[in-house]
């Protein structure tokens, strides 16, 4: 089956590329935009077919590899 | 004194690292990353360049390599093991060294000399140094060192802060901070000083013919305090 992660900056850790999103954003008149925080998204296929059996190996390979817990939190959708 | 230089594919500093150490004595030998053992070493160097083509995130790929378990066997016995720059990155990825190195503040590979002032000289790279503020070279676009408060408060603590940005004269403020790094960190020790991980390369500045040679310092201090 396959199981999507998304990583993204912890809250209050400094996102200089979401930054120059935003105010690039802002300066092509989208001045509703307020901020930007750029992730990473991944979508893993594994051979596992218990959804909740894949979920738990995939939130160990978060923790091992994908994410850096220092700076970012991950999300299995 | 022997040394042992790790090469990871986009490693490009490797060579660099072995003329600076073959320069300053080390019998130096180049370990491809594949091997899954280091021959008997003094010193093991990761270099800096960009392994794994900076996929995921700067060294954490290398982190996971096959030799790197040898590296963190050598290094909890107490061998020294030294990062520089993308090695620096590797380092925090294994948890071998507390933080990370994220992208620089103004989103620019900066590449250019610049002062650090030794912090700590209670350790085998530093210890009796005879300069202490010296002019390396930094290149690198994830140089900004980050750290939880918590982690910060006890690098302090424990005298881990190795080297930090400054100016010729050693003083530290914002405006010599090249990359956004939390106290403008350079380089940092583990707790018990035996692996050091630094973001600016003595091995790029060890002669009169480049723009310093303050890495000679580095160096000749080295394999002094090793013998």
């Amino acid at each position: 089956m396959k199981v999507k992660v998304i990583v993204t900056l912890k809250d209050g850790v400094l996102d200089p590329q979401g930054k120059a999103i935003q105010q690039t954003l802002n300066g092509m008149s989208f001045s509703n935009v307020k901020q930007v925080r750029q992730g990473k998204y991944f979508d893993i296929e594994v051979n596992i077919e218990d959804e909740e059996k894949a979920k738990i190996k995939v939130e160990e390979m978060c923790k091992k590899l994908l994410a850096n817990l220092v700076i970012e939190d991950y999300r299995i959708l | 004194m022997k040394s042992s230089v790790i090469i990871f594919p986009g490693s490009n500093c490797d060579r660099d690292m072995d003329v600076a150490l073959k320069k300053f004595g080390f019998k130096n030998q180049m370990i491809w990353h594949n091997n899954p053992t280091i021959p008997k070493s003094d010193l093991i160097v990761l270099p800096g360049g960009f392994s794994y083509g900076d996929y995921l995130r700067c060294g954490s790929i290398a982190a996971k390599s096959k030799i790197i378990k040898s590296v963190i066997e050598f290094a909890n016995s107490g061998g020294l093991v030294l990062g520089i720059c993308n090695g620096f990155q590797i380092l925090t990825e294994t948890g071998l060294l507390p933080g990370i190195l994220q992208q620089n503040i103004y989103q620019k590979f900066i590449c250019k000399n610049v002062h650090v002032k030794v912090n700590d000289k209670e350790n085998k790279y530093f210890s009796s140094i005879k300069k202490e503020i010296l002019e390396l070279h930094i290149a690198h676009n994830e140089g900004n060192y980050f750290c939880s408060n918590d982690e910060l408060k006890s690098l302090k603590d424990n005298s881990q802060i190795a080297v930090t940005y400054c100016d010729k004269n050693g003083k530290e403020s914002e405006e010599f901070n090249p990359n956004g790094a939390l106290s403008n960190i350079a380089g940092i020790f583990n707790k018990n000083k035996n692996i050091l991980g630094m973001m600016p390369h003595p091995e790029r500045v060890i002669d009169k013919s480049l723009s310093s040679n303050d890495g000679n310092f580095f160096f000749e201090n080295l394999i002094k305090n090793l013998k």
